[in-house]
This record gives structure tokens, C-alpha cells and sequence, in this order.
């Protein structure tokens, strides 16, 4: 595992779910993201895991939900149109609280769109896609290295806080190949399955919350004859019609991720010292941000990079940093203005917000975004 | 205490049903079936959809999973290949089954996965109040067929045989006993299995097509329900109304879980 390897980005989110643990995959095959299958389909019974390719992408995720509650760790992916599909059950996946990853490599939409150009077209549909009110936990890789890195912190998370994380590639990262050496296997820090704390003689309830706001709901299988069900339920898993609880269930599911929300806020700053702007980015736009900005910083101007990893929750401490630091932030994105809107609101009037939307299948050049960051520098703010 | 109690939990009863509902006497079949065979309740998943039938799941005393509508074969599915040594039995409602669920379904016969599928059919919409269903006869009334169905009825049997079951029983609430039997040898077959349950929704369908209460259904049941043998005896004109009941169709077929399994043993160099 350690030697330098010529991989793709699809390829390394795939490696990092299985170092991470998955061992069932399910899905159905839609590029950019049938890689991922194809991968999984040829190694996954080596490893003594499954993979099944299912009759549409609903079924793809429902399949991988059965399988995470009968103790496996478990991964389905997707693009555009099959993440559109997979949305009733992604909330299923937060209110049954199942561990689960969904990777969506993200084409061009909507519906059959442009396909398939590169997007980033899904960031807004990774928050609120299903219906009703529940937290996610969206990270998005820049580097096929990343990928890997991103696709292990998906499968622990999902795992810790028993809830699906999305992995919001783009054909840009999925589709890219680089040089990577990926770390070996004992370096490679694996959360395990939450079990019980105590047995059913005990009075053990699926649903009570542990001291992490999370509770440990047995694997099928197990004889603990659990109820696991998308009505709001209270602690024994059986659904109940009392506002008290539905009120409790839903401010407990957002806050087991509310509470660590620092801790989960991944990102890297670049030229942030002494900036007077910033290019706030992530995903495949990131890497030419940051020749851009380079380019930039060549003619003299102050700007630095905010990347983003993590997406969702999104990281509003560290843009009302960023906005109390320069004048202006520049969003390029490959959509008609997604993120931005985040940015604006935890900016909070502290800093201009600027949009850079693209949205004609084309990637953006390092010109392009040096050209909008060298207007943000002449331009006299109002 | 009965002896097939043990099947149920008993602090979930009494159920949300309406009187004379017949998902009571299929759900009771389920739990002698399970009695009958022994059933290892650590090593049994029940898994259902979203409808009135579906709700059966949280009364019973196994791992249950009370899925979303129409959902249950593909979660089954995911339990099944996860854990191969586990049953996993499956109860669905014609609507969640045929309609919302029927791509799910099909797949599922036709990978012949070892799910025993007990479809509650009602022949109409029960929880949302008796909108049709692909079950509802043609000409039948529903909330959304004021006028009587103009669509045709599947015939969900002869649905999963084409699909490639390996299993087909029907039977109904009227014939509760033959019914357990059924049931018993579904889950006892090891590869997909349907099990047709003919069962009675006053409230939402009886009412609106005249056939009388819950006892006025059965009966009807009593009347149309023939066994297979004596079904296809009769002349075309003799049919009308009348249905088959029994094992319809049964054959041996390779199991999808096994199969995988030797998937496995053969990426792993045959050891
Ligand atoms: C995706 C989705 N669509 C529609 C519904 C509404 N719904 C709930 S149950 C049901 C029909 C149930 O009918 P059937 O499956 O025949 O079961 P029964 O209630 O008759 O037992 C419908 C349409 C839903 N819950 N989810
Ligand atoms: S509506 Fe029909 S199926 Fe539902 S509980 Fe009442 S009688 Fe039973």
C-alpha cells in the first residue's frame, strides 16, 4: 500500500472505503461514478465482502441500508440523477440512525443535463435534498490522495455518529489521475461498530442516546430484537406520536453533529497571512484557484485561499474569520452560485461576497479566476 | 400463555387496526408458521414496507425493520447478503408490493434470494383510504376510482413465477389453518417465495363495493377460493369470481446468497 501508485480519484475513494471497512457495496451504474462499482464489484469478494448491482439507485441505497443494519459498513455511489433518487432514503438514514456513505460524483444537471460534464451542482442538494429536518455531514476532496483520506473519514464518521455522510466528488477529482502514495493499513485509524451497553434482560433500549447524543442500536443478528423504523420513535425504537419526543428526536439528531462541528470542519488556508482577499473553494475548482492565486499573488495582489473540505455542516466559524480579515471573498463554483450563498450568510456583511458561477461544462482556468481576483483588487469597494 | 405468544410482543397489542381488519389473522399466521418451524427468533428479520399491513413488523418479537413504502424487498435483500444465515421474512401490502415496490419485487423473484414475501393483499390502498391499487379488480370503486377501476389487476402469482420465484402459495384470512401451512413452507424454501394472502379491509374496500362487513368478505372468501386441483378443473365459465389457493408453483433453483458465497470462495482462490 505504502509505493507511489498512478490512481484515479474514483479509484482512491474506493481503496479508502475498503480501508475504512466497507465491505458490502450496493448501487447502480451512472458516470462519473461507475469506477467506484466496477472496483468494488472485482474486490470486494476477495476481501470476503459483497457487492451487488441493484435494479435502480433507490434499491441501491436501500440495499446498503439492510446491510448496515445487519453489521456491515457499507457504501453505495451515485451521480446526479441516482442522488436525486436516493433522497427518501438518505433521510431514512438519519432518523433510523444508519450508518451509512453515499458517494455522489457530482455531473452536470438538472436531469439528464449536460452529461457528463463536470459540476458542482449538488452541494445545495447534499443539505437539503431529503425532506424534513436533519443534520449531514457532506465532505468534498480536492486531490485523488484526498479521495482516499475523505472516503476513510465518511466510513468513520458514519460509523460514529450513525448517520449517512455524503462524499461530494466531482468529475473533475473522480475522473483526474495523480501519483499518490497512500498510507499503510495499520497507520489507518478505523472507528469499529457501536455495540450495546447492556443486554436486553438489562432493559436495553436501541435508542438511548449516549453521552455523544449518539445511541448504539444492535446489528440484526445479534438477539436483541430491535424495531428500527423511519416514524419518530422514542428510545425502545418504537414509533410514538408525542410532540415531546418528536421535538427531542429532532434537536437531539442536530445536535450530536452540532457538538462537534469544530472538530469535523475540515479546511486549509494558503497565503491567508497577510491577505486582503480571499478565494474561498473546494473540490476540483480548488486546484485552479489555487494556480490562480498564485498567478495573483506574481503581480502583487494580497489574496490567500480558503478550501474546504468539509461542506456541510458548513463552516461558518471559519468564514466570519475570513470575512473579519479581508475586504472582499471570491466564490468560484462550478454552478450557478450554491456555496456563495453560505458564504454570504456567515459573512455576515463582514466582507463583500463575490460569485464566480460556471455552468458550461467547462472547468475553469487559472486566467479566468485571476482575471476576477486582480477586478476584486482594482475595484474600490462601496 | 399460547404457545406461538412468544412470536409477538405482547406490550405493542393490541394492534392499530380497525375491527374486522383480516391483517390480524395473517399477522397470527405468521407467528404459528414461525411456531411450526421453530424459528430461531435471534436469527429471524422481519421486514416490511409502509402501509397498514406493514405495521405487523413492530408487533412481532424478532428483529424487525418497518421500512419506507414499497422499499422492503431491496432493505431484505441488504439483510439477507449481509448475513446469510439469517431468515428474513417480508410483509408487504399489494400497494407496497406491486405498485410503489413492484420493480423491487420482480428483482427480487428473479434473483431467487432466499426472502419469504408475505403479501397482505387487500386489493386496495388501506392506510390512505382506499385509493386502487394494481390489485383492485377491474370495475371494483375506490377513492380514486369513483366510477369503478378501468385498470387491469396483476396477478402478482403469476407476476413472481415469470419473474422467477421459487415459490407461490396463495391462500386467504377464511382458510387461517391452510394459511399457516403456507407460510411454513415458504420460509422453509430456500430461494424466493411469495405467499398470497387474500385478506379483508372493510373500512376502505368492503364497504365501498357492497360487499358487506368483515364477515360478509370472508364468506365471499369461503365461496371464490378454490383449490388449485379443483380450480383447474373447472370450465372458463365456471371461473367468474373464482381464484386459485394452494402451493401454485414451486421448483429448485441456485439461490442468490449461495451463489455470491461461491463469488466469494472463488475471488479468494477456492480455499
Ligand atoms: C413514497 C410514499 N408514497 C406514498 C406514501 C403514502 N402511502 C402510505 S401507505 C400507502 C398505500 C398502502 O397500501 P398497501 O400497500 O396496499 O397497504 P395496506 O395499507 O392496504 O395494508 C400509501 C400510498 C408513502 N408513505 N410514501
Ligand atoms: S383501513 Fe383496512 S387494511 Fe387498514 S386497518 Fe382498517 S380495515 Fe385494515
Amino acid at each position: 500500500m505504502s509505493q507511489a501508485r498512478l490512481m484515479q480519484g474514483n479509484e482512491a475513494c474506493a481503496e479508502g472505503a475498503m480501508a475504512a471497512g466497507v465491505n458490502f457495496f450496493g448501487g447502480y451504474p451512472i458516470t462519473p461514478s461507475t469506477e467506484i462499482a466496477e472496483i468494488m464489484a472485482k474486490e470486494l469478494p476477495a476481501l470476503g465482502g459483497t457487492f451487488i448491482q441493484m435494479e435502480d439507485e433507490i434499491a441501491g441505497i436501500a440495499v446498503v441500508l439492510g446491510a448496515a443494519l445487519a453489521g456491515r459498513k457499507a457504501l453505495t455511489a451515485t451521480s446526479g440523477p441516482g442522488f436525486s433518487l436516493k433522497q427518501e432514503l438518505i433521510g431514512y438514514g438519519c432518523i433510523a440512525e444508519i450508518p451509512l456513505v453515499i458517494a455522489n460524483v457530482q455531473r452536470m444537471g438538472p436531469a439528464t443535463g449536460q452529461p457528463t460534464s463536470p459540476a458542482q451542482g449538488d452541494v445545495m442538494q447534499a443539505r437539503w435534498g431529503t425532506h424534513g429536518d436533519h443534520p449531514m455531514i457532506a465532505l468534498s476532496p480536492w486531490t485523488v490522495r484526498e479521495s482516499f483520506d475523505v472516503a476513510v473519514m465518511a466510513v468513520n464518521y458514519a460509523e460514529r455518529f450513525r448517520t449517512p455522510v455524503i462524499i461530494l466528488l466531482d468529475e473533475v477529482v473522480g475522473h483526474m489521475r495523480e501519483k499518490v502514495v497512500l498510507p499503510k493499513a495499520e497507520d489507518i485509524e478505523i472507528y469499529p461498530r457501536r455495540k450495546p451497553n447492556c443486554t436486553r434482560e438489562e432493559g436495553y433500549k436501541p435508542y438511548t442516546p449516549m453521552a455523544d447524543l449518539v445511541p448504539n442500536p444492535a446489528d440484526f443478528g445479534t438477539g436483541h430484537h430491535i424495531h428500527v423504523t423511519g416514524l419518530i420513535h422514542d428510545e425502545t425504537g418504537f414509533p410514538t406520536g408525542s410532540s415531546k419526543v418528536t421535538e427531542d428526536t429532532i434537536q437531539r439528531l442536530h445536535q450530536k453533529i452540532s457538538r462537534v462541528q469544530d472538530e469535523i470542519t475540515h479546511y486549509d488556508e494558503f497565503f491567508m497571512e497577510d491577505a486582503e482577499y480571499a478565494v474561498l473553494t473546494y473540490g476540483g475548482t480548488a486546484r485552479t484557484a489555487y494556480a490562480a492565486v498564485k498567478m495573483a499573488r506574481q503581480q502583487g495582489i494580497k489574496v490567500g485561499m480558503v478550501r474546504l473540505m468539509t461542506i456541510w455542516p458548513f463552516a461558518d466559524k471559519v468564514i466570519k474569520k475570513v470575512a473579519q480579515k479581508v475586504k472582499k471573498i471570491l466564490v468560484p463554483e462550478m454552478n450557478y452560485g450554491q456555496l456563495v450563498l453560505e458564504v454570504e450568510r456567515a459573512a455576515a456583511g463582514q466582507a463583500a461576497v463575490i460569485s464566480l458561477p460556471k455552468y458550461n461544462t467547462e472547468i475553469f482556468t487559472p486566467k479566468e479566476i485571476c482575471t476576477a481576483i486582480e477586478e476584486l483588487a482594482t475595484e474600490v469597494v462601496k | 400463555m399460547r404457545s406461538y405468544e412468544k412470536y409477538f410482543r405482547m406490550n405493542r397489542l393490541p394492534h392499530i387496526w380497525c375491527p374486522g381488519c383480516g391483517n390480524g389473522i395473517v399477522m397470527k399466521s405468521i407467528a404459528k408458521a414461525a411456531e411450526q418451524l421453530g424459528l430461531d427468533q435471534d436469527n429471524t428479520v422481519i421486514v416490511s414496507g409502509i402501509g397498514c399491513s406493514s405495521r405487523a413488523s413492530g408487533y412481532m418479537n424478532f428483529d424487525t425493520l418497518h421500512t419506507a413504502h414499497g422499499r422492503a424487498i431491496p432493505f431484505a435483500t441488504g439483510i439477507k447478503l449481509a448475513n446469510p444465515k439469517l431468515k428474513v421474512i417480508v410483509i408487504t401490502g399489494d400497494g407496497d408490493c406491486t405498485a410503489i415496490g413492484g420493480n423491487h419485487f420482480i428483482h427480487g423473484a428473479r434473483r431467487n434470494i432466499d426472502l419469504t414475501v408475505i403479501l397482505f393483499n387487500n386489493n386496495i390502498y388501506g392506510m390512505t383510504g382506499g385509493q386502487a391499487s394494481p390489485l383492485t379488480p377491474t370495475g371494483k370503486k375506490a377513492t380514486t376510482a369513483p366510477f369503478g377501476s378501468v385498470d387491469t389487476a396483476f396477478d402478482p402469482c403469476e407476476l413472481a413465477k415469470a419473474a422467477g420465484a421459487s415459490y407461490i402459495a396463495r391462500g386467504t384470512a377464511f382458510h387461517a389453518k391452510p394459511l399457516v401451512d403456507l407460510i411454513a413452507q415458504g420460509i422453509s424454501n430456500n430461494g424466493f417465495s411469495l405467499v398470497e394472502a387474500i385478506t379483508q379491509c372493510p373500512i376502505s374496500y368492503g364497504r365501498r363495493n357492497k360487499m358487506g362487513d368483515a364477515a360478509g368478505m370472508l364468506k365471499w372468501m369461503s365461496e371464490n377460493a378454490v383449490p388449485l386441483a379443483a380450480y383447474e378443473k373447472l370450465a372458463e365459465e365456471q371461473k367468474g369470481d373464482k381464484f386459485p389457493i394452494g402451493v401454485l408453483y414451486q421448483k429448485t433453483a441456485p439461490e442468490y446468497s449461495a451463489e455470491y458465497a461461491k463469488v466469494i470462495k472463488l475471488a479468494q482462490g477456492g480455499k
